[in-house]
């Protein structure tokens, strides 16, 4: 492989290159071919056998073998099945599906047709966030000109097959991504997980079998039948085959959307294709798998991404969030960060994640403003650990993770925290402390002005004075001040 | 059939395909605690969301914690139901439940009766190590219900009940995370949703999220007061549920014991809401063999089948969501109503009390009695019918209150004139009672011949739906019989779409009837239990001397001395009623 | 449009399309023209992708040049949009970053008109399924 060429799109293929308007484009790139050849020249279970072949893992964050999810589904009898579509992309940051329906919907389209083929369902239904008005258009477009050459409706190449596919959308739950959510929001119900099993294979859309798979492992699909399964599992590492597209995203120069070979180094993403740290930070920590990933160290920078490694590490693929942490960024923070989403976006069904979660962030938030002590790292551990435990679904059963990641790789800025009351990347506001150095300050009076809360006090000519107990830690006195007799600590 | 092998805290077992492990456990004498898993055997009800997280067990290669009550037994499993993982799991989130929850133990209409304390208990839960914040929420009251959401658990228990058992959708899981809430569309209160009152989310809810409205004070107050009569009538299906409050098994009768308490409490009068179930009896019976007739002599406007009218959450229910089919219920106000109205006329004139001089007391199994008893085609001049209606309950509460130490009361008898019952007017506790009643005064009325049976085992039992067909005299007679509002609607849409052959047909909203109601002992979550009350019905049916309506001189000589007969214009006024469009 | 109704309708379009594109960029061709794509998914749009595909449009024609602008999807470098990827007749395509009017004039005057080098090409980084 060329050395500077560590990308390889196969899911992003299309993206960037073909007019996602038009559909001679996407043919003109081999578009629908897989399906003509499946549909003329190849049985379902021959088609699902090349799926399996080419070790296609789900894109959407399980990772679960996407010729055996057709397979099961394709065994589960009954009079109607579906093929469902999941972009409903609720990662924070995450936008690779959008991405793909945006650049390539026809990809999408040509896929969920073949599964529907492989498992015998006649209807499709696109799973998408309202929020991506601009992917519904296009893929509102690419629905209908697929529809006019045949290429959707009745007996597709004259095989007898019949599907079509209609738009969902979605009110922007991030839990409604969770498939039996999804499912749920689709029926008009509320968007809550329900257990698992049944899955959604045997017990899915209006309980009927469902076939559910992310947008980008569906693009992966005509790809897979074009150049076979034994390409396919050529590239990547020996449980993990093919490609995943990331959204590189943080205090990275190249920030983006990218696909590399499963097995690439996370040093490999950050520095050569992301083009190293910004502003010539130091590097301190990436997260990936969204809300529900870890947080890994410099130690993890040589590891090959794939599913395996990256559980290993204590995080997870997700969907392809990946955000990188410079020097500057406090661990605490993060966590509690992520934890604040995952407290928006649970659906509150379950104790563990509906209550465990806010307990968690308020132990984050406790520690962040300098009320922490000793014992709160050991009862976030303990509550985390039954929280991932007890929960009802993958989200509050991975929710967590960013708090467990951090602890076990940057316990050090934790224990600075609760046992010294420092932050030590200085973010957390309510742990720094501005002073004056007596012997720099002349007494000008305009950091005595401008303070709003009127923490300041000092004679003209003279060392001026912060009352820490009054000062609410704006850093309007340090901005002013002309002669650098502020510090921060 | 497919079994499956299993082990469970290392014993073997072999159960079902499609055991789960909580049934599995259950059947080998494991107790998994559960909070929001509720089954009512046989009446098809089932909560089982998943959510509470409470059954939570170990199972063997599997990477996380399994809830029991989901989670079905596969071949070779092991489980594990309180390994130390399990058990801590299981405290921690018990902790995190109480951590929002309020310490209102002292003052919670629950307590003691509340299926969170007795599991914080049983886990022995001592202190509460991740406090924090309280969801909050304000108080919504309700002319029956109160809903005091801050110490709802989100067990869905009462959403269950209201959108599958009952169908009528009011409660449903609203808002986010730790702001999720139970609550009606928008938000709203209870008194502006098509809630019928019908009082099951109460009965299942397992804390003090759902409580009736008490009128405890209100019914000591009046007692307490020289200047007024006050009187008290006692449901049927109160009789055989009251005494599991003091510690009876269940399905003990307690009549005698009732009345007797009834009269220490201080009421003047002590009344049977069975003496006017006998009147319904005589009004809904008549005005059903007056269609009948009509439409035996080809009548085709002549609306059939009719329905019964005596439960008011089912009045509510059809005023919503049939409004178009409020001609086909009977006109006759249920018993406690006709009571009321007799007692603030007939008895009030022969005793010359003044009207507001008298209080009329209702003991009712039931929380919709409490909006029924306060709507305005009840009153005169503003004045109720009934005053207070308080559940059995409330009534076991204030024995409690009054020290009366209820096992050692002797037993007694009802006051006259409108403590004299039959059979009939008894088994109105029950699903099926109330068309049982009405055919055994029907049949002798219609074929002026005596019964030759007059327990109708057809008509009994749990089943949802249910119908029979009666032999009068060459006419059969086609009745159904509903309870659980879900199973009142299959059969309304029946009759919209004229699919129904039905000439009668008895509704009750309780799943069980009256001695399921909302405002009964709770029976958490326990079948049995309703099934030995129902059992109870029957039995005091069968004691009974005058077991048909018709036969009750008290009630032959109301007509003689009052009301002229059945259907006259005298009881339409006072013992008939109209219905309204509430779309 | 007719139906698609089996695999050699299918190559029909195909050739088409590669063939007119072939055409269009060859230099033997009478026709040759300057082909232009504009990044246009979310995060394009969002920088600017579509003032800047109006600006060119508008520019190419007041100047008389031939070439052909269409939208296409995200290639990716997302902290350099808007990009353009423009094919000169007889020539690699290459892809300009952070492309905004005074981006559009240089690259019209310079490399278009003059086949002169402009700053800021992002080099293409990554392989596709064809390599
Ligand atoms: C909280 C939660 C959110 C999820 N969100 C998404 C999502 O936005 N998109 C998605 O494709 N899968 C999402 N998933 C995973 C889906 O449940 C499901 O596994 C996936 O759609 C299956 O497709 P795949 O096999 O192609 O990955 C989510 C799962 C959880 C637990
Ligand atoms: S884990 Fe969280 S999001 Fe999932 S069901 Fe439970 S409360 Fe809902
Ligand atoms: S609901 Fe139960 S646990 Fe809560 S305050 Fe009332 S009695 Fe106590
Ligand atoms: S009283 Fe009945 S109708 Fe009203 S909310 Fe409760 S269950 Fe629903
Ligand atoms: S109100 Fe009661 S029954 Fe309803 S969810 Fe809350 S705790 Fe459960
Ligand atoms: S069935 Fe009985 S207890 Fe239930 S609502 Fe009707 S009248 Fe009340």
């Amino acid at each position: 492989m060329n050395d500077n060429k560590k990308q390889l799109r196969i899911a992003l293929r299309n993206c960037g290159f073909i007019n996602p308007e038009i559909i001679d484009d996407y043919i003109s790139r081999d578009g629908y071919m897989a399906l003509g050849k499946c549909l003329t020249e190849h049985t379902p279970e021959e088609t699902i056998k090349e799926i399996k072949d080419s070790g296609l893992r789900g894109r959407g964050g399980g990772g679960f073998p996407t010729g055996l999810k057709w397979e099961i589904t394709r065994k589960s009898e009954s009079d109607q099945k579906y093929v469902v579509c999941n972009a409903d992309e609720g990662d924070p940051g995450a936008f690779m599906d959008r991405s793909i329906l945006e650049g390539d919907p026809h990809s999408v389209i040509e896929a969920m047709a073949i599964c529907g083929y492989c498992i015998g369902a006649d209807k499709g239904l696109v799973y998408i966030r309202a929020e991506y008005p601009l992917a519904i258009e296009r893929l509102q477009i690419a629905l209908s000109q697929a529809r006019e050459y045949g290429l959707l409706g009745e007996n597709i190449f004259r095989s007898g097959f019949n599907f079509d596919i209609e738009i969902r959308f979605g009110a922007g739950a991030f839990v409604c991504g969770e498939e039996t959510a999804l499912i749920h929001s689709m029926e008009g119900l509320r968007g809550e997980p329900t257990f698992k099993p049944p899955f959604p294979s045997v017990s899915g859309y209006l309980g009927k079998p469902t076939n559910v798979n992310n947008v980008e492992t569906f693009a992966n699909i005509p790809a897979i039948l074009n150049k076979g399964a034994a390409w396919f599992s050529s590239i990547g590492t020996e449980k993990s085959k093919g490609t995943k597209v990331f959204a590189l995203a943080g205090k990275i120069n190249n920030v983006g959307l990218i696909e590399v070979p499963m097995g690439t180094t996370l040093r490999e993403v950050i520095y050569e294709i992301g083009g190293g740290i910004r502003d010539g930070k130091k590097f301190k920590s990436v997260q990936t798998g969204g809300p529900s990933g870890g947080c890994l160290t410099t130690d993890f920078l040589d590891t090959p991404i794939d599913y395996d490694n990256l559980i290993d590490a204590g995080s997870m693929m997700g969907s392809g969030g990946m955000i990188v942490m410079d020097e500057d960024d406090c661990m605490v923070a993060i966590a509690k960060f992520y934890l604040e989403f995952t407290l928006e976006e649970s659906c509150g069904k379950c104790s563990p994640c509906r209550i465990g979660n806010k307990r968690l962030h308020e132990i984050l938030d406790k520690i962040t403003s300098g009320r922490g002590e000793f014992q709160d790292i050991e009862r976030l551990q303990l509550l985390s650990q039954v929280i991932k435990d007890t929960s009802l679904c993958g989200l509050g059963q991975t929710s967590p993770n960013p708090v467990l990641s951090t602890i076990a790789n940057f316990e050090d800025e934790y224990l600075a925290h609760v046992n010294e009351g420092k932050c030590p990347a200085g973010q957390c506001k309510a742990l720094l402390k501005y002073e004056i150095i007596e012997d720099l300050c002349t007494g000008c009076t305009l950091c005595f002005r401008n303070c709003p809360v009127g923490a300041i006090s000092g004679e003209r000519r003279q060392p001026h004075y912060i009352d820490q107990s009054l000062c609410i830690k704006c850093g309007v006195c340090y901005e002013k001040c002309k002669f650098n007799a502020i510090t921060l600590s | 059939m497919d079994t499956v092998q299993l082990t469970i805290d290392n014993k073997p077992i072999v159960v079902k395909k499609g055991t789960t492990i909580l049934e599995a456990a259950k059947g080998i004498g494991i107790h998994i605690p559960t909070l929001c898993h509720m089954k009512l055997d046989d009446l098809n009800i089932e909560n089982k969301p998943g959510g509470c997280r409470i059954c939570i067990v170990e199972v063997q290669g599997r990477r996380n914690l399994a809830p029991a009550c989901c989670t079905e037994v596969s071949d070779g499993m092991v489980v594990n139901s309180h390994s130390i993982r399990v058990v801590n799991a299981r405290q921690t989130v018990m902790e995190l439940i109480l951590s929002d929850h309020p310490s209102d133990c002292l003052i919670c209409p629950k307590s003691g009766n509340c299926d969170l304390q007795s599991l914080a208990h049983q886990l022995g839960i001592r202190e509460i190590h991740y406090k924090g914040e309280q969801s909050t929420y304000r108080e919504d009251t309700s002319p029956a219900i109160i809903r005091d959401i801050d110490k709802c658990i989100m067990c869905r228990r009462c959403e269950m009940m209201c959108n599958e058992v009952q169908t009528v959708g009011v409660l449903s899981a609203i808002n986010r995370g730790f702001n999720a809430v139970v609550s009606p569309a928008f938000e709203m209160n209870l008194d502006h949703s098509v809630c019928t009152y019908c009082g099951q989310c109460v009965a299942v809810c397992p804390t003090g999220a759902l409580t009736e409205v008490n009128h405890t004070s209100k019914v000591i107050r009046a007692l307490s007061d020289p200047s007024k009569t006050v009187i008290v009538q006692t449901a049927p299906a109160v009789r055989a549920a009251l005494g599991e409050e003091f510690g009876y098994e269940a399905g003990t009768l307690v009549t005698g014991k009732l009345v007797s308490a009834l009269r220490r409490l201080g009421f003047d009068y002590v009344f049977d809401t069975d003496f006017a179930a006998d009147l319904t009896i005589m009004e809904e019976g008549t005005e059903l063999l007056n269609r009948l007739s009509k439409y035996l002599e080809g009548d085709k406007d002549v609306k059939l089948p009719i329905l019964t009218s005596c439960c008011p959450a089912w009045v509510k229910f059809f005023e919503h969501q049939f409004p178009q089919m409020k001609e086909i219920p009977s006109t006759a106000r249920s018993p406690q109503q006709m009571f009321g109205s007799i007692a603030k006329s007939y008895f009030a004139e022969k005793m010359n009390i003044k009207r507001e001089d008298l209080v009329v007391v209702s003991i009712m199994p039931c929380v919709a009695k409490k909006y029924e008893c306060g709507r305005d085609e009840f009153k005169v001049n503003g004045n109720p019918d009934v005053d207070y209606a308080v559940t059995t309950r409330e009534l076991a509460s204030l024995i409690k209150l009054a020290n009366i130490e209820f096992t050692k009361l002797p037993d007694e008898n009802f006051d006259n004139p409108l403590g004299e019952s039959t059979g009939a007017g008894v088994i109105f506790g029950t699903t099926g009672g109330v068309i049982e009643a009405a055919v055994r005064t029907a049949y002798e009325l219609y074929t002026k011949k005596s019964l030759p049976r007059l327990d109708f085992d057809e008509l009994r039992g749990m089943e949802g739906i249910r119908h029979a067909t009666i032999d009068f005299n060459g006419f059969p007679l086609n009745i159904g019989i509903a309870h659980g509002l879900g199973n009142a609607r299959k059969l309304l849409e029946k009759i919209e779409a004229g699919e129904s052959e039905f000439h009668a047909i008895e509704i009750m909203s309780c799943p069980g009837g009256c001695i399921g109601g909302g405002g009964q002992p709770y029976h958490h979550g326990n079948a049995e239990i309703l099934k030995k009350r129902q059992m109870a019905i029957y039995r005091e049916d069968k004691n009974k001397t005058l077991r048909k309506s018709h036969e009750n001189p008290y009630i032959i000589k109301l007509y003689e001395e009052y009301l002229g007969k059945p259907m006259s214009e005298k009881a339409h006024s006072l013992l008939h009623t109209e219905y309204f469009d509430r779309t | 449009m007719t139906r698609i109704k089996n695999l050699a309708d299918l190559h029909k379009i195909k050739e088409e399309v590669q063939s007119k594109n072939r055409l269009r960029s060859s230099l033997d061709y009478p026709e040759h023209l300057v082909q232009i794509k504009v990044g246009m998914a979310t995060c394009g749009i969002a920088s600017g992708a579509k003032e800047t595909m109006k600006y060119l449009n508008d520019e190419l024609e007041q100047q008389a040049i031939d070439a052909v602008v269409t939208k296409t999807g995200c290639l990716g470098y997302c902290y350099a949009e808007p990009t353009i990827e423009v094919t000169l007749p007889g020539k690699e395509p290459v892809v300009f970053g952070y492309v905004d009017k005074a981006k559009v004039v240089e690259i019209i005057d310079v490399y278009i008109k003059r086949g002169e080098q402009v700053e800021g090409i992002i080099p293409l980084n990554f392989q596709t399924i064809d390599d």
